[in-house]
C-alpha cells in the first residue's frame, strides 16, 4: 500500500490530466518554473512543455478570465489562484462570468475550468492569506465547489474535475499538503459525495477540509468514552448531497457541524438549515455548530490557535448536544 | 487628405502643410501611440499607403455596408418601439451613431474568428450575422430567443457565428476575449479575437489585466475600443486625462492607433491593416475608434449630463449620413436607391420582430434548465510514467 502526501497526489493527478488530454493545460501565477507556490506543480513545465505549462503575471482577473475565454473555444483549463484569499482580485471573473455564462446564454457553451486554489490557517499566514471562503463561492449557483480532506480524495477529485464541463473550484487546505494516506497509482475519481469516514450510531459530525482529521480525533476520544461518533465528511459544496447526512442524522438524532471558516453565513448554517429541515422529527436537540470566531485570522501562534476550531473543540460541542 | 501625428496633438497644432477636409468621409483624427510606427513616420509613405487601401473599397461594397448600418439601426429604432409596448424588460442599450464600427469590423472576418461584445451589443450581433428573429424573441424573453428568454438583451450569443456573447459587465469581456486568443493560438490557427468594448472599461482593472497579458502572450486579439464620448453620463473628458485611450497601449508595448469611427471606410481599411498584422501572430493591438453615443445610455435615459444642442450638432457626423454622401457624392448612386435600401431593411427588421411577438413564452420548469452541462468529458486516463 502506497502512502504519498496530498501534495504529491495532486502533483500526480495533474501529470495525469495533462497525459491524457491534449486540451488540458495549466498556468498561474509561479507554477511553471517554480513549481507553485502551493509546491504542487512540479515537474509539469519539464514534462509538457512551455506551452501547456506556463508563468502568467500577477493578475488574477486576468488568470480566470483566460481560463473562462479558451474553455468556451473547448480546451480544458486548469488555472492555479494561489490563495483562496484573492478572490478578491477575481471575482467578477468567477461570479458574472464563470458561473453564469452557461445558464445566462441558454445552455449554449460548456465551461470545462477547473480553479485550483488553497485556503486555510494554522500555519502563521495572517489574514489575507488564510481565509476559508467556500461559503461565498457555494452561494453562487452555477460553479461546483470541491474541497478535498486527504490525498486519496484529493487526487480522484481532480481528475473527476478536469473531465467536467463545468466551471470548478478546488480548494486544497494548506495544512493537509504534507499529510499522507494511501493513494493508488492508476487514475481514478471520486464522486461529488459525502463519505462515512466512521460509522456510529451516536452522534453526527458533519465536516469537511481539515476539520475532517479533528473530528476522528474526537471520535476516538469519544469512543473510549463509549460513545459512537459517525463522521461524515461533503468532500463537495457544491453539489452539496444531502442524502448521507439525512440518513445518518435519522440514525443518531444527534448533530454537530464542524468547519474551519468563520461561523456567522458559514456553510455550517447551511449543512445545520438542511437537517432542521429534512430531519426534524429525529433530532433530540439542536444542531450545534464548530466554527472560527467571527474575526479575521490573526498572526501571532497563541492567538492563530485561539481562533482554530478542533478536535477539542469539537468534543466540547458533541458532550453538550448528547447532555 | 490623411492625418497621422503623434501621440495627442490635436488637429489644430498639426503642421499647416498638411489640408484637413472636415465633414467627409476618411477625414478625421488618426492618431498614432504606435511607436513602431512612429519610428518610420512618413507623411508621403501613410498617404500613399491609404490612398491604395482606399480604391479596394467598391460601390458595392459601400451599399452593402450601407445595408447592414440600416438594419442595425432599424433593430434598434424597433427595439425602442418594443420598449413603449412594455414587451422588453428594463434597459435597451442602442448602438445608434456607432454602426459603421461593427459593421467595418465584422466585414474582415472569416470563419474561426470570434467577436466579445459588451451591454450596447445588438450591433455587433447584427454585424456579425445574427438571425434578427431570435434576437427580437430574446428582448422579449422568449423561449426562441438566443438565450431561451434566460439572457435578455445584455446577454445574446451565438458561438455558432462566432459571437462569444454580450457582457452586462462593463470591461467583463476583456480577459474572456484573451482566454479565447490563448485558444485559438493553443490549436495552432491564423484565427483572431476582436475584443469590442467602451471607453468607460478601458478604466477597470480587468482591461490592465488583460492587455498586458495578451502582449506578453502575443495573442491575437484585438482590443476594439469603441469611445463613445459618454460612460453613462460621465464624460470623456472627465474620466480620463489623455486625449486617446490608444496612448495606453505604449504602457503594454503593443500597437496602439485612434481612428474615425463614424467614418466606414477609414474603419474598414484601418481595421484590415490590424488584423493582417495580428493574424501574422505579431500580438495584440489597441485599436480606439472614435463615436459618438447618438441615443441616450438606455432608452429611457433623462440624459442630464448632456445638453441637446451637442447632440443635435453630433448628429451631423452620424455615419450612416456620411455614408449616404459619401455614395452619393463620389459613387452616383441616387437618393432614391439608398431610401430603397433602407425600406427594405426595416421591412425586414419589422417582419423579425412581428415573428418573434408571436413565440411562446418560457415555462417556469425551464428556471433549473440550462445551469450545468450534465455529461463529463469523455477522457481515458493516462497514467504518466516519469522517466
Amino acid at each position: 500500500m502506497r502512502k504519498i502526501s496530498m501534495r504529491e497526489a495532486i502533483n500526480e493527478a495533474l501529470h495525469i490530466a495533462l497525459n491524457s488530454s491534449p486540451e488540458v493545460f495549466t498556468a498561474g501565477e509561479d507554477i511553471a518554473v517554480y513549481g507553485g507556490q502551493l509546491r504542487c506543480s512540479y515537474g509539469l513545465l519539464e514534462n509538457f512543455g512551455a506551452e501547456r505549462v506556463f508563468d502568467t503575471p500577477i493578475s488574477e482577473s486576468a488568470i480566470v478570465g483566460l481560463g473562462v475565454g479558451s474553455a468556451m473555444l473547448n480546451l480544458r483549463p486548469i488555472m492555479e489562484l494561489s490563495y483562496i484569499d484573492f478572490l478578491g482580485t477575481c471575482f467578477d471573473q468567477i461570479l458574472n462570468q464563470a458561473a453564469k455564462l452557461r445558464y445566462m446564454y441558454g445552455g449554449m457553451v460548456n465551461l470545462p475550468l477547473v480553479i485550483r486554489t488553497q485556503c486555510g490557517a494554522g500555519l502563521g499566514n495572517g489574514a489575507q492569506h488564510s481565509q476559508s471562503l467556500e461559503a461565498i463561492l457555494g452561494h453562487i449557483p452555477g460553479i461546483r465547489v470541491l474541497i478535498p480532506s486527504n490525498a486519496y480524495d484529493a487526487k480522484g477529485l481532480l481528475l473527476r474535475a478536469v473531465r467536467d464541463n463545468n466551471p470548478v473550484v478546488f480548494i486544497e487546505h494548506k495544512a493537509l499538503y504534507k499529510t499522507k494516506c494511501h493513494v493508488p497509482e492508476e487514475p481514478y475519481e471520486c464522486d461529488y459525495t459525502c463519505d462515512i469516514k466512521r460509522t456510529g450510531k451516536d452522534i453526527t459530525i458533519v465536516t469537511y477540509s481539515a476539520m475532517v482529521n479533528q473530528a476522528l480525533k474526537a471520535a476516538e476520544v469519544l469512543e473510549k468514552e463509549g460513545v459512537e461518533a459517525e463522521v461524515i465528511d461533503i468532500r463537495s459544496i457544491a453539489p452539496f448531497e444531502e442524502e448521507t447526512i439525512i440518513n445518518s442524522v435519522r440514525k443518531t438524532g444527534h448533530a454537530v457541524v464542524a468547519h474551519e471558516a468563520c461561523r456567522k453565513a458559514g456553510f455550517g448554517g447551511e449543512i445545520a438549515a438542511t437537517i432542521q429541515e429534512k430531519a426534524f422529527t429525529a433530532l433530540k436537540k439542536p444542531v450545534l455548530r464548530v466554527a472560527a470566531p467571527d474575526v479575521p485570522v490573526p498572526f501571532a501562534p497563541i492567538l492563530e490557535d485561539a481562533f482554530l476550531p478542533n478536535s477539542e473543540k469539537i468534543l466540547a460541542a458533541v458532550k453538550t448536544c448528547l447532555q | 487628405m490623411f492625418v497621422l501625428c503623434k501621440h495627442s496633438k490635436k488637429l489644430k497644432d498639426l503642421p499647416g502643410n498638411l489640408k484637413i477636409k472636415q465633414n467627409s468621409l476618411s477625414i478625421g483624427i488618426i492618431v498614432a501611440s504606435d511607436y513602431q510606427h512612429q519610428k518610420v513616420f512618413d507623411k508621403t509613405i501613410i498617404r500613399k499607403r491609404v490612398e491604395i487601401k482606399m480604391t479596394l473599397l467598391s460601390k458595392e461594397q459601400l451599399i452593402n455596408f450601407y445595408r447592414k448600418m440600416n438594419r442595425i439601426r432599424a433593430f434598434e429604432n424597433e427595439a425602442i418601439e418594443l420598449a413603449k409596448m412594455n414587451l422588453t424588460r428594463a434597459a435597451i442599450h442602442t448602438y445608434n451613431g456607432q454602426e459603421a464600427i461593427a459593421v467595418g469590423v465584422c466585414a474582415h472576418l472569416k470563419e474561426g474568428d470570434y467577436i466579445t461584445s459588451t451591454h450596447r451589443g445588438h450591433g455587433h450581433c447584427i454585424a456579425k450575422g445574427a438571425d434578427l428573429e431570435r434576437m427580437f424573441a430574446e428582448l422579449m424573453g422568449r423561449k426562441t430567443g438566443y438565450c431561451k428568454g434566460k439572457g435578455g438583451s445584455m446577454h445574446i450569443a451565438d458561438l455558432s457565428i462566432g459571437m462569444l456573447g454580450a457582457n452586462g459587465i462593463v470591461g467583463g469581456g476583456i480577459p474572456i476575449a484573451t482566454g479565447a486568443a490563448f485558444a485559438l493560438k493553443y490549436k495552432q490557427t491564423d484565427n483572431v479575437v476582436v475584443c469590442f468594448f467602451g471607453d468607460g472599461a478601458s478604466n477597470q482593472g480587468s482591461f490592465h489585466e488583460a492587455l498586458n497579458l495578451a502582449s506578453v502572450k502575443k495573442l491575437p486579439v484585438i482590443f476594439l475600443c469603441e469611445n463613445n464620448n459618454w460612460a453613462i453620463s460621465m464624460n470623456i473628458g472627465k474620466s480620463v486625462n489623455i486625449e486617446n485611450i490608444s496612448e495606453r497601449a505604449a504602457a503594454y508595448g503593443i500597437k496602439g492607433l485612434t481612428v474615425d469611427g463614424n467614418d466606414i471606410a477609414q474603419v474598414y481599411r484601418e481595421f484590415g491593416n490590424c488584423l493582417e498584422e495580428v493574424r501574422q501572430g505579431t500580438g495584440p493591438v489597441l485599436l480606439e475608434m472614435k463615436t459618438y453615443r447618438l441615443s441616450g445610455h438606455y432608452f429611457g435615459d433623462n440624459e442630464n449630463y448632456r445638453s441637446k444642442e451637442e447632440v443635435i450638432s453630433r448628429r451631423q457626423e452620424c455615419p450612416i449620413t456620411r455614408l449616404e454622401n459619401l455614395l452619393i457624392q463620389e459613387y452616383g448612386v441616387l437618393p432614391d436607391e439608398l431610401k430603397a435600401i433602407a425600406s427594405e431593411e426595416k421591412a425586414m427588421v419589422l417582419e423579425a420582430s412581428n415573428k418573434a411577438k408571436l413565440a411562446p413564452e418560457p415555462q417556469a420548469e425551464d428556471l433549473w434548465n440550462d445551469l450545468f452541462a450534465q455529461d463529463f468529458e469523455n477522457i481515458t486516463w493516462q497514467p504518466f510514467v516519469k522517466s
